[in-house]
């Protein structure tokens, strides 16, 4: 029974690509087209500064989705980034292995050894949840600190022998005619870039999954979201693990790059946590895109500023409790304010198709907020 | 003048707007009922007065002073004390805990002191130290206007008291409420049980939906105009 | 035999310690749900204070200490006045972060101004005192002291927390903070002088760790660690329960160290594991939440 007063049957979409986001997938196409073949034209400065930037880049990216998503701040990724880099060592040294697929192993060994301390550890709740994988990380120093085979509490280093052997080296050697030690950077070079290709897109698939939009509704409401049927507790411990094994894989990939391990540097705080915590607070948390920012600056301070020891350290304290206090969303929150743009596109749209073919956009979307 | 006054009070929760200009005025000793359905706005016109919401300054005048902007502990301290909805305790003080804490900070002489508080709630003696939480509810509800009674208030507010009582705990509760106007202490009553709060109260206001729906004395309205008070035409 | 009866009495009197260090902790957290990652730096901070302090005017550390209490217990004030208020809310990171931030500020501060030597405050002959309880074992003079005195703290503590006004009004403030405003309380206030009472607590177990053990400026995160490893082995809520886990952790430390010298650490992370695993809510919990 049609009824000429009544409106038209409406039609709903859910979107999630925009328009600024199209132009940023095409352009990231092109920067990757671009990094890949930089070597090609890039002296070893430039190759082992973009490295760096690469791995930790990967680092706050992980630790945003643990923290800016899944409301788990920890202070103890290192224990991951520490137990990656180690069993690096050991696979490379001890087993003879290939360092390239050392990698991986180290990321699946990572997400085992996180499985056990993630159950240990959810006990806690909160700002002692924090601390609690402090004391995991601890444990785990102090435990490679007795292992006398990898060092013990002076650590090790990885002899050129071990890893002149890495797939692929003679290829690169004669394409880009250089020397073992510059084409054992390119390897590594290519080998940060596709970790962090590889992240970024395990984050962004996660994201825009359905398995997301559960971490959002845990983000935002803890309650509503178990209310609804999210369970939350294995949503949390899969985010955990998965954070983990990418954690320790980018630990391989650091020490490699290293080529010598100890159990204090491997596991060190400042290095592992507090600079990524510092690159996600200034980039802005929450967001896909603050960690780039904040890496870009991380980079260029440490650049510049890192020959000033503790005042640089003390600039960076400042620098972050000063963002936290009074941009909480960091460099990135301000730009998206500001200009409202989206390069990784997440946040759902509800689209409402209007009668006349006229589509009407109302944006529906809880501004990325911080754990709770 | 009135001693409490409300002008043009509007109250939000983020954009949602649950007031839209309330004018209502209480007179020394005087007790007022406020009535209305669920959602109507009868709590936030409480919180909005005790301080737990802000607003314009003038908004809310209390003894001929602007209080519209103070913060709850501010407006505390002058004479005005909010019994909450749902009683909120504390629960890691002891019964007498929680009756002196409601007088900690504001030392005034007047009627109310624990001794009296004990005489107008013996139960709360016999009870003195225990733990909140094991008080039936409507001890919970003495003990909640027993605290809010310890600052010696100029006005108290009481939010839904008969909340989840059964009727004979109510009407005990409500025997209460002419010792409590014959110490000359003002009381604002939100209500959802009707006949209690009619047999109170001096003057009746209903809320409809945020907005003032009806005005008068208990005797002279009908129980038409509260209906229509209460739900709309 | 009697090494192991040496490595319980050490490990007790070391719990006492312990306990100093996480009294503070667990009052902060009770009152205002604020964790300080900080803390374990401001005790830090707090030796270097006394340590300037004796130094300076000629004092024994137990006077410098005194002299100390009253300017901490400001110090502690103003920054939760004027800093830490600022970030509470319903958000997790914003103390979090900030007081990690303020971590690294102090570890570096220190650094600065006193270069990363080991110091120690020295108060004569009676670092070496000690009582000798026959069969070859002996206490130390200055850790029976250090445990006497956590003693004492706790008692004073739960002397304010239940038999004061401040005290009711921590508690209050501690279980609905909307309700405590209806009762005329400044929060603002409360939890300053909160601060400031952890403060003063801070700047007692300073002055034992630096009679007991050497320090730096970067000495601070393990303290974080061990006091909040106390509070969680001893429970939520609970002073006495602080105590009692500071004293399990520091048996676990000792016992592990006669096992092996440098396992003595670890022993104690472990310990703490077990204790999560077996009963999260520690040995005595308290708290309703």
């Amino acid at each position: 029974m049609t009824d000429a007063a009544a409106p038209p049957p409406q039609a709903f979409r859910v979107e999630t690509v925009g328009g600024a986001s199209r132009i940023a997938a095409v352009g990231a196409g092109v920067m990757l087209l671009v990094l890949v073949t930089l070597p090609a034209l890039a002296g070893r400065n430039l190759i082992q500064d973009l490295i760096f930037l690469f791995y930790m880049l990967s680092l706050a990216q992980c630790w945003n989705l643990l923290a800016g998503y899944a409301g788990l701040i920890s202070v103890g990724q290192q224990a991951f980034v520490g137990f990656g880099g180690y069993l690096l060592f050991a696979l490379t040294l001890k087993a003879g292995l290939d360092p390239l697929l050392a990698i991986p192993i180290a990321g699946l060994a990572t997400a085992i050894v996180a499985w056990p301390a993630a159950l240990i550890v959810f006990r806690l709740r909160g700002a002692y949840f924090a601390i609690g994988t402090w004391v995991v990380a601890e444990v785990f120093r102090l435990s490679f600190a007795q292992v006398k085979g990898l060092g013990g509490g002076t650590g090790t280093s990885l002899p050129p022998s071990a890893t002149s052997g890495v797939f692929g080296i003679e290829w690169v050697k004669t394409l880009f005619d250089v020397r073992t030690p510059a084409a054992r950077d390119i390897i590594t070079y290519w080998a940060a870039l596709a970790l962090l290709a590889g992240t970024l897109t395990v984050i962004y698939a996660l994201l825009r999954s359905r398995r997301g939009l559960a971490l959002g509704a845990i983000r935002d409401h803890e309650a509503a979201a178990a209310g609804l049927g999210v369970d939350i507790y294995r949503v949390k411990l899969a985010v955990y693990v998965a954070s983990a094994a990418m954690t320790g894989m980018i630990g391989a990939l650091i020490y490699l790059q290293k080529a010598r391990i100890s159990p204090d540097a491997a596991f060190s705080v400042l290095d592992w946590t507090a600079y990524v915590i510092f690159i996600v607070v200034i980039g802005g948390i929450g967001t896909m895109e603050g960690p780039v920012v904040g890496a870009i600056v991380f980079h260029l301070l440490q650049r510049y500023l890192a020959d000033f020891g503790a005042w640089y350290l003390i600039l960076l304290g400042t620098l972050g409790i000063t963002v936290m206090l009074f941009a909480p969303r960091g460099i990135w929150g301000l730009i998206s304010e500001r200009y409202d743009v989206t390069l990784f596109p997440i946040r759902r749209r509800l689209v409402v198709d209007g009668a006349g073919g006229e589509v009407k956009q109302a944006k529906k979307s809880t501004p990325a907020r911080t754990a709770s | 003048m009135a001693l409490l006054e409300t002008r043009n009070l509007l109250a939000f929760y983020g954009d949602f707007q649950a007031l839209y200009g309330i004018d209502t005025s209480v007179d020394t000793g005087e007790t007022i009922a406020i009535i209305g359905a669920n959602g109507a706005g009868k709590s936030t016109y409480l919180k909005a007065i005790a301080g737990l919401m802000q607003g314009s300054a003038d908004s809310v005048v209390f003894d001929g002073q602007p209080i519209g902007s103070r913060p709850a502990a501010a407006v505390m301290k002058l004479g005005i004390a909010l019994v909450p909805e749902g009683r909120r305790l504390f629960p890691s003080l002891t019964v007498e805990e929680n009756l002196l804490i409601g007088g900690d900070r504001r030392k005034m002489s007047g009627p109310w002191s624990l001794q009296r508080v004990y005489s107008l709630f013996p139960i709360l003696k016999e009870r003195r130290s225990s733990a909140t939480p094991t008080l039936s509810g409507g001890q919970q509800q003495m003990a909640a206007i027993g605290r809010a009674l310890m600052s010696n208030p100029r006005i108290l507010l009481c939010d839904e008291i008969s909340l989840g009582l059964a009727p004979i705990i109510i009407a005990d509760i409500y025997a209460a409420l002419p010792r409590i106007k014959a110490e000359g202490t003002s009381v604002v009553l939100v209500e959802q049980d009707i006949a209690q709060a009619m047999k109170v109260a001096d003057r009746v206001y209903c809320f409809q939906e945020g907005r003032l729906s009806l005005a008068g004395r208990p005797r002279e309205l009908t129980r038409e105009q509260i209906h229509r008070g209460y739900f709309g035409a | 035999m009697t090494g192991w009866l040496d490595a319980l009495i050490q490990g007790v009197l070391l719990g006492g310690l312990y306990a100093l260090f996480a009294a503070g902790l667990s009052l902060i957290f009770g009152v205002m749900r604020l964790v300080n990652l900080a803390h374990g730096d401001l005790i830090v901070l707090a030796a270097f204070v006394i340590l300037v302090l004796a130094e300076r005017l000629g004092l024994d550390p137990f006077a410098a200490a005194l002299v100390a209490l009253p300017v901490l217990f400001v110090a502690g004030f103003a920054l939760q006045y004027f800093l830490l208020n600022r970030t509470l809310g319903r958000d997790l990171l914003p103390p979090l972060l900030v007081t990690f931030g303020l971590s690294i500020i102090l570890q570096n501060g220190l650094l600065q101004l006193f270069s990363a030597d080991s110091q120690r405050l020295r108060s004569g002959t009676i670092e070496t005192a000690s009582i000798p309880l026959g069969g070859g074992i002996a206490i130390g003079v200055v850790p029976l002291l250090t445990l006497l005195c956590a003693i004492t703290v706790i008692v004073i503590l739960n002397l304010i927390f239940y038999h004061t006004r401040l005290g009711r009004a921590f508690r209050a403030t501690s279980d609905d903070l909307d309700v405590a405003q209806l009762m005329g309380i400044d929060i603002s206030r409360v939890f300053a002088t909160a601060m400031g009472v952890a403060f003063t607590v801070i700047a007692i177990s300073a002055l034992y760790l630096g009679l007991r053990a050497n320090f730096d400026p970067t000495s601070g995160p393990a303290r974080l660690l061990y006091a909040f490893e106390a509070v969680i082995i001893g429970g939520l809520g609970s002073f006495w329960g602080t105590l009692a886990g500071g004293i399990v952790l520091g048996l676990a430390q000792t016992i592990g160290a006669r096992i092996d010298p440098e396992w003595q650490i670890l022993s104690g992370h472990l310990a703490f594991l077990v204790v999560l695993v077996l009963r999260p809510r520690g040995l005595f919990p308290r708290a309703l939440d």
